[in-house]
C-alpha cells in the first residue's frame, strides 16, 4: 500500500494493537504458570526406569524459562509504555485494563 | 315625547360636549356622575337612552349595566356605553351583559349622534 | 582469617553508611528534591526485603538438600509480578486510594473500617513473623560464628550478639521509621537504605557465585558436569511440595505485612508497579542462579557435616578469600536487616494503629478526641514502643527456641501463617459479597489450624505438644492428628498445613459471607474495593452538620501536627471559597480528613475519632456499626427520599409563587395599560369633541368659542402633565434618573415648596409651618425633595375636603431619621385604602380631580431613590403624610 492511511485507521489500529497487548500482559502469568509446572511431569529418579533428566538440565531449563518470562514481560512493557496515548498524561485516570 | 337622555359621567367636560351637542338637537340631557348611585337615578329619571360611562367613582359602568339588564322594568332600555380604556376584553365583557351600543373614546361628535338617534328609533 | 572483631568493626561502618545514607535521603525528600528517591528502580529493589537471610544463607542449604525446590520461592513471588494486572495492580490502587497504612488497615477498611478485624490480623501478623525476625536475628549471629572458628563457636554465637544486633536495627527503625508522622507513612530513609542493601546483597551473592564457577569449578561447562555429579545430581522433587511451595510463597509475596508495606503502603507511583512486573523477577532469577553452583561445590570441597546454609560464607573463607567472605557476610547482613527493619516497621504500624492506639483513645473515654495535647507524640511513642516490643519479641523467641534446625523450618511455616490473610484480601478486592463476619471466621479458622497443625508441630516431638499427640491426635481422635487431618496421611507436613488451613480458612470465609449480612458501611467499602478502577471514590457520609469546624481543627493539629493541620485547613476553605482558616465541615472535606488521619493512625481509628466528633462525643467504633446497620440504612434511604420530595415541594412551591408574580405581574400591566389608555383619552375625548363643535357650529358665540377653546387647552395641559409624569415615574423606576446632590438648608426647600404649591392651588389652604424645627442643613437632591413637598401640598389643596383647609408641616426625629410631616384636617383615607394611595393611578374613590393618580407614585419613588422613604401614618382625624429623609442626608446636617 503507497497511500497512507487516513490517521483515524492508524489510531484504530494502535489501540486495537494496546488490547491485544494488554491481553498478552494478562496471559503471561498463565503461561508462565504453566511452563514452571512442566517439570513435575518429567520422570523423577525411583519411579521410573527412564534415565532421570539431570540436574544440569533442570537448571538451564527452568533459568532459561525464566529469561524468556523476563524478556517476554519487558518486550510487552516497552511496547505498551511507547504506545501509551500521549494525551493522557496522568496515568491514575486511565481505565480499566490501561497501560499508561 | 321620548327624547329624553340620561348620561352617567364623571368628566365634566365629557358631560359638557354631550350635553351641548344632543341638547341642540332637541334631547332632553340629565346627568348624573356618581356611580353608586347611577341605578337608582336610572329609576327616578327612566330614561328613553342611557348613556354610561365605563370608569366611573363608586360602582364601574359594567357594574350598573349588568345590575340593570338584571331589573325585568330595563332589559329593553337602550344603552350606549362609552369607555376610554380601549380593551376589546371590555367590548366582549359588555355585549354579553346586553349593551346596544359600545363605542370607544374619543368619539366623533356625528358618531354619538347617529348612535342616539338610532338607538331610540329601534327602541321603538 | 578475618578475625571477629573487624568483622564487627566493618559491620558497624557499613550501619553507619546506611544511617548517612538514610539521613541524606530523608533529608532531600523533606527538602522536595528526592525525585531520585521515587524512581521504578527504588521501588523495584526495596521489593527486595523479600530476599531475607534466610533465601540469602538458606536457598544454598535448601538445594543441598533438596536440589531445585529451593527455586520456587522465588517462583512464586515471579509469577505474581508477572501477573501484576491482576492483583497488584488493584492492590495498589486500593491501597493508594485508601491511605491504607498496613495489611491489617486495608483488611479492617475493606471490611467495614473495622477494629476488630484489624486486632485479629495484627496478632496473627505478630505471631506469623515474630518467628521470622527471630530468623533473621539467628542468622546474623550463625554467620558470625562462621567466621570465629570452631574454637569459640559457642561464645560468638551465644545470645549477647543477637541482643546487639536486635537493639541495633531497633534503634535504625525507631530513627528512621518513626522520625515524623507521615500523612501517608511513607519513609523515604528507610526506603534507600534497603535498596542499597538489596544491591549489596546481590552484588554479594553473584561474587561468591562467579568466584565458585569460574574460580573454583573453571568454568560453566566444568560446572555442569560439577552439578551432574554432585549428590544432587538428577532431577528428584516431591510434586505437591513443588506446586504447593510455589503457591505459597506467589501468597506470602502478597501477604507478608513487610511486603505489603514496600509493595503498597511506600508506592509512589503505579506506573512503578509495571517496570517491577519484569525487573523485579531479573533481580529475583540473579538471585537464584548461582544457588545450585554454590551449594553443589559446597558439598564437593567442604567437609561433610559442614552446615549447607553456610555455604556462602565458608567456601570463600575454606579458599582463603577473606574479602569475598566479609563481602558475603554484609551480604547476609543486608538480607537480614532490611527485612527485620521493614517488618517491624509494618507491624509497629499494625501494633500501634489498630492495638494501642484505640485502646488509649477509649482510656481516655468520651472526650477522647477532643482533649488537649498532641496526639502525635502519643502516635509516636506508641510506634516506637510497638517496634521496641516487636524486635524483643524476635530476640526472646529466638532466645528460648534455642536455635538450630527448629527456627530453619521457620520460613515457610511463617509463609503459612500469613498466607491466610489471602482468602480475606482477595476476596475482599474481587468478591463484594465479603462481609466482615466471613472474614473473621476464616482467618481465625485458618490461624488455628495453622497453629495447631504446623507452628507447634515445627518444635518437635514433645517440644511443644507431646510426641503422642502428634502420632495419635487428641484424646486419642486420630482424625485430628495434626499432621494427618480427617485421616489424610502421608502428605508432607508443609503441603498439609498449607492445604487445611487454607482450604478450611476458604470454606470459612465464603460461608460466614454467605449467611451473614454486611453493614452498609461494609457494603459501601466493598463496592469501594472490588469497584476501585470504576469508583472515584464517596464512602460513607458523614453528618457533617454536627461537626464544629473548631474542634475538627483540634483534633486534626493533635494528629498532623499545626501546621499540616492549618495548611489543610485553609486549602480546603480555599478551595471552598471561604475567607480565613476555617472551612465549613462539609462531607467531602470530612472525608477528605479522614483520610489524611487514616494515614497516621488507620482506617478504623481515624473513623471512630471523627464519629466521636460528627456523630457526638459518645459514638464508638461499635456504636457507629449499630447505627449503621439496615435499618439505619433504610431510614437514611427515606429521609433522603424525604429529603428530596421537600425539595421538589419547595420547588413546586417557588415555581408557583414565580408564576402567581408574574400573573400578577400581567394583570398589573393590563390594568397599567386600561389606566394609561383611560388617563389619556379622557383629554382626549374633551379636546375632540369641543374641537369638532368649533369647527362644525355655526354661529356660535364669542363668549362659547372662548369657553370651548378653553377647555380644550386645559386639557391639553393636562394631557402634558400626565405625559410629564408618566415620562418622570418611568424614568425613576428604571434607576435612569441622575441625583443631583446638594447641600442645602430644610426650611429653603420648604419655602420654595410651599410658595410652588400656593401659586397653582386654590390659596384655599393654610399651610402652617414651625420654622425653629427646619433648621436642618441637608445634603441631597433637593430640586427632588422640593417635588414630593410640592405634590403633598398640591393634594392637601386638591382633597383636602374640611370647611377650614389646613395643613401642619413639622420636622421630626424619629429613630434618629429626620422626618417631616404633612398633616391636614381633611377626611382621613379608608384603612382599606392606605395601601393602595402610594401605587399609580390609584386615586380615591369619589374624589374627583384632575390627577391621574401618579403624584404619590412618583413621590414614593423619589423618596426610595434618595434613600429616604415616604408613609401615611394611621391617625383618626385628618391625614398624616410622612416623608423620612435619607439617613446620610439628615446626618450630614448634624
Amino acid at each position: 500500500m503507497k497511500r497512507p492511511l487516513p490517521s483515524s485507521v492508524f489510531l484504530e489500529r494502535r489501540s486495537y494493537r494496546r488490547r491485544r497487548m494488554m491481553d498478552a500482559v494478562r496471559l503471561l502469568p498463565i503461561f508462565a504458570a504453566l511452563l514452571f509446572m512442566l517439570p513435575l511431569f518429567w520422570p523423577t529418579a525411583p519411579d521410573t526406569p527412564e534415565v532421570p533428566v539431570s540436574m544440569s538440565t533442570a537448571v538451564i531449563y527452568v533459568f532459561l524459562v525464566w529469561l524468556m518470562l523476563i524478556c517476554a514481560a519487558y518486550g510487552l512493557w516497552s511496547i505498551l509504555w511507547s504506545a501509551r496515548p500521549v494525551d493522557v498524561p496522568d496515568p491514575d485516570d486511565s481505565d480499566d485494563g490501561e497501560v499508561a | 315625547m321620548g327624547k329624553h337622555v340620561l348620561l352617567v359621567e364623571d368628566e365634566t367636560n365629557i358631560i359638557e360636549a354631550i350635553r351641548f351637542l344632543l341638547s341642540r338637537e332637541g334631547w332632553q340631557v340629565d346627568t348624573h356622575s356618581d356611580g353608586a348611585t347611577a341605578v337608582e337615578a336610572v329609576r327616578a329619571v327612566q330614561p328613553d337612552l342611557l348613556m354610561l360611562d365605563y370608569m366611573l367613582p363608586g360602582k364601574s359602568g359594567m357594574e350598573i349595566l349588568k345590575e340593570l339588564r338584571a331589573d325585568p322594568a330595563f332589559t329593553k332600555m337602550p344603552i350606549l356605553m362609552l369607555t376610554a380604556r380601549g380593551q376589546s376584553r371590555d367590548r366582549d365583557e359588555a355585549e354579553r351583559a346586553g349593551v346596544s351600543r359600545f363605542m370607544t373614546k374619543p368619539f366623533s361628535n356625528v358618531e354619538v349622534l347617529t348612535a342616539v338617534r338610532d338607538l331610540v328609533q329601534l327602541a321603538r | 582469617m578475618t578475625s571477629v572483631n573487624q568483622l564487627v568493626a566493618v559491620s558497624l561502618a557499613y550501619v553507619a553508611f546506611l544511617f548517612a545514607i538514610a539521613f541524606f535521603a530523608e533529608r532531600a525528600a523533606a527538602r522536595g528534591q528526592g525525585g531520585w528517591l521515587r524512581s521504578p528502580w527504588v521501588y523495584t529493589l526495596s521489593l527486595s526485603i523479600y530476599c531475607t537471610a534466610w533465601t540469602f544463607y538458606g536457598a544454598v542449604g535448601y538445594a543441598a538438600r533438596s536440589g531445585m525446590e529451593f527455586v520456587t520461592i522465588y517462583l512464586g513471588p515471579t509469577l505474581v509480578m508477572l501477573g501484576w494486572w491482576w492483583i497488584l495492580r488493584k492492590l495498589v490502587r486500593i491501597g493508594r486510594a485508601q491511605r491504607a497504612t498496613s495489611i491489617a488497615d486495608l483488611i479492617s477498611a475493606r471490611y467495614g473500617k473495622s477494629n476488630l478485624l484489624a486486632i485479629v490480623v495484627t496478632l496473627m501478623a505478630v505471631v506469623g513473623v515474630t518467628p521470622y525476625i527471630a530468623l533473621q536475628l539467628q542468622s546474623v549471629t550463625l554467620s558470625l560464628g562462621a567466621f570465629a572458628g570452631p574454637s569459640d563457636t559457642g561464645a560468638l554465637t551465644n545470645p549477647a550478639s543477637a541482643f546487639w544486633v536486635a537493639g541495633g536495627l531497633a534503634l535504625f527503625t525507631v530513627l528512621f521509621g518513626t522520625r515524623k508522622l507521615d500523612a501517608n507513612e511513607r519513609h523515604s530513609g528507610v526506603v534507600m537504605a534497603i535498596a542499597v542493601e538489596a544491591v549489596v546483597k546481590l552484588v554479594a551473592l553473584i561474587a561468591v557465585g562467579v568466584f565458585v564457577v569460574w574460580g573454583i569449578a573453571g568454568g560453566v561447562q566444568p560446572m555442569l558436569a560439577k552439578i551432574d555429579a554432585s549428590p544432587i545430581g538428577t532431577w528428584q522433587i516431591d510434586k505437591s511440595r513443588w506446586v504447593a511451595l510455589t503457591a505459597l510463597s506467589a501468597v506470602a509475596f502478597l501477604c507478608l505485612p513487610r511486603m505489603f508495606q514496600v509493595l503498597v503502603v511506600e508506592n509512589d507511583d503505579e506506573r512503578h508497579l509495571q517496570i517491577a512486573a519484569w525487573a523485579f523477577p531479573v533481580y529475583l532469577m540473579l538471585m537464584s542462579l548461582f544457588v545450585v553452583p554454590i551449594a553443589v561445590v559446597g558439598l564437593d570441597i567442604l567437609p561433610a557435616g559442614s552446615n549447607p546454609d553456610l555455604f556462602v560464607l565458608t567456601i570463600p573463607l575454606a579458599e582463603g578469600r577473606a574479602g569475598l567472605a566479609g563481602l558475603s557476610f554484609l551480604g547476609g547482613f543486608s538480607s537480614a536487616t532490611s527485612m527485620v527493619i521493614v517488618a517491624t516497621l509494618a507491624l509497629a504500624t499494625m501494633v500501634s494503629n489498630h492495638v494501642v492506639m484505640p485502646v488509649w483513645l477509649n482510656a481516655q473515654g468520651r472526650e477522647g478526641a477532643l482533649v488537649s495535647g498532641d496526639v502525635r507524640n502519643v502516635v509516636l511513642l506508641a510506634r516506637r514502643a510497638s517496634i521496641l516490643m516487636i524486635l524483643g519479641l524476635g530476640y526472646l523467641y529466638y532466645r528460648f527456641s534455642g536455635g538450630g534446625a527448629a527456627l530453619a523450618a521457620i520460613g515457610l511455616i511463617s509463609f503459612t501463617g500469613v498466607a491466610q490473610f489471602l482468602p480475606a484480601l482477595l476476596g475482599g478486592i474481587f468478591w463484594r459479597g465479603a462481609s466482615r463476619w466471613g472474614a473473621l471466621a476464616g482467618l481465625i479458622i485458618g490461624f488455628v489450624v495453622w497453629i495447631y497443625a504446623s507452628l507447634l508441630p515445627s518444635f518437635g516431638p514433645d517440644a511443644a505438644m507431646s510426641a503422642r499427640l502428634l502420632a495419635e491426635g487428641p484424646w486419642g481422635v486420630g482424625w485430628l492428628r495434626p499432621q494427618a487431618l480427617f485421616g489424610i496421611e502421608g502428605l508432607d507436613p508443609t503441603v498439609h498445613a498449607v492445604v487445611w488451613s487454607l482450604t478450611l480458612n476458604t470454606f470459612a470465609f465464603i460461608i460466614g459471607s454467605l449467611v451473614t449480612f454486611p453493614t452498609p458501611l461494609e457494603r459501601l467499602q466493598g463496592a469501594q474495593f472490588v469497584n476501585v478502577f470504576e469508583l472515584s471514590g464517596q464512602p460513607r457520609e458523614w453528618h457533617a452538620a454536627m461537626a464544629t469546624s473548631e474542634d475538627l481543627m483540634i483534633m486534626a493539629q493533635r494528629i498532623l501536627g499545626a501546621d499540616e493541620a492549618r495548611k489543610l485547613f485553609r486549602e480546603e476553605a480555599d478551595r471552598q471559597g471561604i475567607a480565613g482558616h476555617l472551612p465549613e465541615p462539609s462531607q467531602a472535606f470530612l472525608q477528605r480528613l479522614e483520610r489524611e488521619l487514616a494515614g497516621s493512625v488507620g482506617a478504623a481509628t481515624a473513623h471512630a475519632m471523627i464519629s466521636q466528633l460528627v456523630g457526638g462525643a459518645s459514638v464508638s467504633v461499635e456504636d457507629l456499626m449499630a447505627v449503621a446497620d439496615e435499618s439505619a440504612q433504610i431510614l437514611e434511604y427515606s429521609s433522603q427520599l424525604e429529603a428530596k420530595s421537600a425539595e421538589l415541594t419547595r420547588t413546586a412551591g417557588q415555581l408557583r409563587t414565580a408564576n402567581d408574580k408574574l400573573t400578577a405581574l400581567s394583570v398589573q400591566k393590563d390594568a397599567f395599560l386600561s389606566q394609561i389608555s383611560h388617563e389619556l383619552r379622557t383629554p382626549m375625548t374633551s379636546i375632540r369633541s369641543f374641537s369638532e363643535i368649533l369647527r362644525d357650529t355655526e354661529g356660535m358665540g364669542q363668549v362659547e368659542k372662548t369657553k370651548y377653546a378653553s377647555i380644550i387647552h386645559g386639557e391639553a395641559i393636562r394631557l402634558t402633565r400626565l405625559l410629564d409624569d408618566l415620562l418622570d415615574l418611568s424614568v425613576l423606576e428604571n434607576g435612569q434618573v441622575n441625583l443631583n446632590v446638594e447641600t442645602g438648608r430644610l426650611e429653603d426647600v420648604l419655602e420654595k415648596a410651599v410658595i410652588t404649591a400656593q401659586a397653582s392651588g386654590s390659596g384655599a389652604l393654610a399651610i402652617k409651618r414651625r420654622r425653629l424645627n427646619e433648621a436642618v442643613s441637608l445634603s441631597t437632591d433637593l430640586d427632588r425633595l422640593a417635588q414630593v413637598f410640592i405634590n403633598l401640598m398640591t393634594n392637601a389643596d386638591k382633597y383636602c375636603d374640611a370647611e377650614h383647609p389646613q395643613l401642619d408641616v413639622s420636622v421630626e426625629n424619629r429613630d434618629g431619621a429626620v422626618c417631616v410631616v404633612f398633616f391636614d384636617n381633611g377626611t382621613p383615607i379608608a384603612t382599606s385604602e392606605r395601601d393602595l394611595i402610594f401605587e399609580k393611578f390609584a386615586r380615591i374613590d369619589g374624589t374627583p380631580g384632575a390627577g391621574a393618580g401618579l403624584g404619590l407614585a412618583i413621590c414614593r419613588e423619589i423618596m426610595t431613590r434618595l434613600g429616604g422613604d415616604i408613609v401615611l401614618d394611621p391617625t383618626q382625624d385628618g391625614n398624616r403624610f410622612v416623608v423620612i429623609l435619607p439617613a446620610q442626608a439628615a446626618l450630614a446636617a448634624q
